[in-house]
């Protein structure tokens, strides 16, 4: 009786730890509506496989509405998420409020050396890697060859604004809808805003000074609003100034535009031939600069982080492991062909030969290169970020300044009204938030 | 001579009255139009999208990629949870402000009107930090609390509006042939308001429907209603414009069904009373 009592408890444990041992770690995981994500859910198979202990539930959101969302629940310790897609933006603003678990406890098979040097030192907070690179991305120029070679130049891989201005000349026929040059124009610190503050740069303009003095009267930046305006009256589309990512990738798709200075990751868009009717007539070269030593391009990644709140964290950080791995890098490879695999977080995807022979490979990886976030601009700033500045009130700054900026595409204010008011407005919001004494 | 004139006159009137019913009505055209069209197709001129060729696609593949019948059933208990449960509140409040109007009532009345003119965003900490504290996030019975107290300023103001309209006279009867509160709320007030509290009704359930700022932020997955299942599908970088259009013509066809059949009852409530 006594045995029979001692084996029956003894199962009773066996069984009660053997359930435990299966039992399910559910992590929701936030992120935004972009072909690399949607195609990691497709993939989930892979990570089912190796973890059969962890299911994923995902929150997909459009990226304004996922930030709002996430920085909600991440600033109140709401526990909605166990992993974020978070920009570079984010990452080290909120790596500095502790909000983030430090990832620097990731299995050596991870490989963390193997990260881009660019984004990865944008992702790291006082020596912590607060958050992991899903996928990168600069800013270059695409442009058509065709309509290049008919105007009878060559663009070199390096171009200067200059000669992007005697490109867009040559190439726009205004009678055909075929326009020079198609650049961002709609209102937005992560749209307008994100070309314009990364074109200055290579103009020697700059947001702030040492003392966080807003710098948009001086001459830099006249000169970089003068230029754009005078660009995009001459050879750009009309209505240009609600045109985003999108309008413009719808208009380059359809053949209206000589060139796009616009995110690497359009890319793999404008040669997809299913949706590009110039999906063979396209080139790239690295964004133009003015012989300042800055090129106008950006910087930006998508991360994985995760929030502090999370009671999930050794699952959440197995699942960004998986997500961020060279191993997931190969999977995308094999299952959808190397010129869908995540671009710009590894150098070993770069050095991989097969990778080598994607068109837009060596130009998005040359970009990401050029760009240095913690040294944006040709003069010292006391800011890290090349087409943002990384400080909390920069999403609301940026907007602002970028509806006066839009305002002056539209034709309905001058550049020099646009500027003064950006500047008295941006300098007034600084000296609110304590930043000018 | 007059009939001619007249004649010509209703036809002017109701041309113009399709051309701006046309015209209010082709965004949601345009967008069940790109929901059968490619991805590439979505993006070409106006004609090019007319003269190409018709897709399930986008249909398929959102129906693969997400849960539309979870989100379409929390749609439906947050609309109709949150309306029936505001009008158990606004009907005796309306009956008390329209018929035993105290000093303030207009006052009161302005004051619950007024905090609709608060923007949202500026309680969504206070209020998130509350749904944490009771858990409630990500829950449908504290969504449909939220709905209903953002929706009854409006539905008391209607409510309150018909009632105003309707003869005190006649309650005063039933009282003198001993109907008590209850039964003059029930048996008198509510079937001469009918058409009011059905358009009252109606109107709530599509503002509930359409509610896109709380019930984004306040859930995640299990509580997320079609809202969420069009948020989805919005992208700044990449153009997924069949696909959005078709999860958008999803969310919103039962609503539109639904006000199609509806269309008589709302009128005529919402124009109940402006002819006496």
């Amino acid at each position: 009786m006594n045995m029979t009592y001692r084996a029956m408890l003894g199962a009773t444990v066996a069984l009660t730890l053997a359930g435990a041992a299966l039992a399910e770690t559910t992590i929701t995981v936030a992120t935004v509506n972009n072909g690399d994500m949607i195609r990691m859910q497709g993939l989930m198979d892979d990570f089912y496989a190796k973890h059969p202990d962890i299911k994923v539930d995902w929150v997909t959101l459009e990226e304004n509405v996922l930030r709002q969302k996430v920085t909600t629940d991440i600033a109140t310790k709401g526990g909605q998420f166990d992993v974020m897609t978070i920009g570079t933006y984010e990452a080290p603003i909120w790596g500095k409020q502790g909000w983030l678990v430090s990832l620097n406890d990731l299995p050596a098979d991870y490989d963390v050396d193997d990260l881009l040097p660019a984004i990865r030192g944008g992702l790291t907070v006082d020596g912590n890697l607060v958050a992991a690179p899903f996928y990168g991305e600069s800013s270059m120029v695409m442009y058509r060859t065709d309509l290049m070679e008919k105007a009878g130049l060559t663009m070199p891989e390096a171009p200067t604004w200059a000669f992007i201005k005697d490109a867009a000349a040559a190439m726009t026929d205004k009678d055909a809808e075929i326009y020079g040059i198609c650049l961002r124009g709609k209102a937005g610190w992560g749209e307008n805003m994100a070309f314009l503050t990364a074109m200055s740069n290579s103009f020697g303009a700059k947001w702030f000074d040492a003392d966080w003095k807003p710098q948009f009267d001086q001459q830099p930046w006249k000169d970089t609003l003068n230029f754009y305006l005078d660009l995009m009256n001459n050879y750009g589309p009309p209505g240009a100034s609600s045109n985003g990512f999108n309008e413009n990738l719808a208009l380059f798709q359809q053949g209206k535009c000589g060139m796009w200075i616009d995110a690497t990751v359009a890319a793999s868009f404008v040669t997809n031939a299913k949706e590009s009717t110039v999906a063979d007539k396209v080139g790239f070269a690295l964004a133009p600069d003015n012989g300042l030593g800055k090129r106008g391009n950006w910087l930006w990644a998508w991360n994985l982080g995760i929030p502090a709140g999370s009671q999930k964290i050794d699952a959440a950080k197995t699942f960004v492991a998986w997500a961020t791995s060279k191993e997931y890098l190969a999977l995308v490879a094999e299952k959808e062909g190397w010129a869908n695999v995540p671009p710009g977080t590894r150098s070993s995807l770069y050095a991989n030969p097969e990778y080598q022979k994607v068109p837009f490979a060596k130009m998005t990886l040359d970009s990401i290169n050029a760009a240095d976030p913690t040294h944006p601009t040709v003069d010292e700033v006391p800011y890290v970020g090349v087409q943002f500045v990384a400080i909390p009130e920069f999403q609301g700054l940026g907007t602002m300044v970028g509806q006066l900026f839009s305002a002056a595409l539209a034709g309905s204010s001058s550049a020099d009204d646009a500027l003064a008011q950006a500047q008295a407005a941006v300098t007034q919001e600084m000296t609110r938030a304590g930043y000018i004494k | 001579m007059a009939r001619k004139s007249s004649a010509g006159k209703t036809a002017a009137v109701t041309i113009a009255a399709w051309t701006i019913g046309f015209l209010i009505f082709f965004p949601i055209l345009w967008i069940i139009i790109l929901s059968f069209k490619t991805e590439g197709d979505a993006i070409k001129s106006p004609l090019a999208v007319l003269t190409s060729g018709w897709t399930l696609h986008s249909y398929a593949e959102v129906q693969e990629r997400s849960n539309y019948a979870l989100h379409f059933w929390n749609s439906v208990v947050l609309s109709l949870g949150s309306t029936v449960l505001a009008l158990v509140i606004a009907i005796p409040a309306a009956w008390a402000m329209a018929f035993v109007p105290g000093k303030r009532t207009k006052d009161l009345l302005m004051w619950m009107l007024s905090t609709k003119m608060m923007p949202a965003v500026g309680v969504l900490v206070p209020m998130y930090l509350l749904f944490r504290d009771l858990g409630l996030l990500d829950s449908r019975a504290g969504l449909t609390v939220v709905l209903t107290l953002i929706n009854l300023p409006i539905v008391v103001w209607m409510l309150y509006t018909y009632f105003k309209e309707i003869p005190g006279e006649i309650l005063e009867a039933a009282r003198m042939d001993g109907a008590n509160l209850r039964s003059e709320i029930l048996y008198i007030l509510t079937p001469m308001a009918v058409p009011g509290i059905a358009s009252t009704l109606l109107l709530n359930i599509i503002l509930a429907w359409n509610e896109a700022f709380w019930t984004l932020q306040l859930t995640t997955k299990a509580a997320a209603p079609l809202t969420q299942f069009i948020a989805s599908y919005s992208s700044p970088e990449g153009l997924f414009y069949a696909k959005l259009s078709a999860a958008s013509t999803m969310a919103i066809a039962p609503i539109l069904i639904l006000g199609w059949f509806s269309q008589k009852q709302l009128v005529r409530g919402l124009t109940f009373g402006a002819v006496k």
